[in-house]
């Protein structure tokens, strides 16, 4: 069975993602990303963490944070893992049609959700909370500044599978490339789980 | 031919295959309703103003890990079979934010 052989439903293996070496490989070296990925996170939860009360007569979190955007962001990103799972479910099954739509719809809603965090980080911007305001603003930040740019980057991402794949279907060659992306979707929801409950609700704890 | 086949005749496998993958579906489905459940709990734990930070802190953070707990077994298939590298990978990464996070931690604790 190689790369590019033109497959059907009844010999497209059980798990396409892991039937080529390349595409084992993709699967073990992004994990290892992954590891990296948990430590760059952690350094910037732990700087946030350390600087979260210092507001140096600025704006604090209690102040700033409304629970309904958050609230709202959460929902969108955690749909969009789950429809980021129904794009690989079509995917396991040879249905090239559904998973694009899936795909399509988890674009859209992680497209909402960083339309949002513009929208979030203006106003605070507004109330007086600048990058350079207090070590709060910088941690704050850097830190969920530095999801959202791992939002755009997957959004980029999988709308660029999409694309350069349209024409050519679903085969051995790009079907790890789909999984792969999804994963590191499903991550990204990892991370904004401890976000909104280290930043946002610890923060309106106070 | 070669074509991962059990039983020599596609259509069954295939039929048997799709079966597998709707039920992996059906655990999925079941993760998300707890995902939104564990979230909608931290939610209303931070709103409720009368329990202390005591409590609700560490309350929240657990939710918030048994929340990432099924977001990497079920979303992430780390449940699934040929998943021992990832997951030495994964914990690595996360003892070293242990230590991180626990460092900074200690660093301001006065």
């Amino acid at each position: 069975m190689h790369v590019e052989e033109k497959l059907t439903a009844e010999t497209f293996p059980a798990s396409p993602e892991k039937a080529t070496l390349e595409g084992k490989n993709k699967f073990l070296g992004f994990w290892f990303f992954l590891g990296g990925e948990t430590v760059l996170f952690a350094s910037l939860f732990a700087t946030f963490l350390s600087l979260r009360d210092r507001t140096a007569g600025g704006p604090s979190s209690d102040e700033l944070f409304k629970m309904s955007i958050v609230f709202i962001a959460t929902m969108l990103l955690l749909t969009s893992s789950l429809t980021s799972v129904y794009a690989m479910y079509h995917m396991k099954n040879f249905d090239f049609k559904k998973m694009q739509l899936w795909l399509g719809i988890t674009v859209l809603l992680g497209a909402a959700f960083l339309g949002l965090e513009i929208y979030e980080f203006n106003e605070y911007v507004h109330e007086g909370l600048k990058y350079s305001t207090s070590a709060f603003a910088s941690s704050f930040y850097t830190l969920v500044g530095t999801h959202g740019a791992h939002v755009a980057f997957g959004l980029l991402w999988i709308l660029t599978l999409m694309i350069r794949n349209a024409k050519r279907g679903l085969d051995l060659y790009n079907a790890p490339k789909f999984y792969v992306a999804s994963l590191y979707w499903h991550f990204i929801d990892v991370v904004w789980v401890f976000i909104f409950t280290v930043v946002y609700l610890m923060g309106m704890v106070g | 031919m070669e074509n991962h086949t059990n039983s020599g005749n596609p259509n069954v496998d295939l039929a048997y295959r799709r079966k597998k993958n709707a039920e992996d579906m059906k655990h999925q489905v079941i993760s998300f309703a707890l995902m939104i459940f564990l979230t909608l709990i931290a939610f209303f734990a931070v709103g409720y103003d009368k329990f202390s930070p005591w409590f609700s802190v560490p309350f929240i953070v657990l939710l918030a890990i048994v929340q990432v707990g099924f977001q990497l077994y079920y979303f992430m298939h780390m449940s699934h079979r040929g998943h021992e590298l990832p997951a030495l990978f994964l914990y690595s990464g996360v003892f070293v934010a242990f230590l991180t996070i626990w460092a900074f931690m200690t660093v301001i604790w006065w």
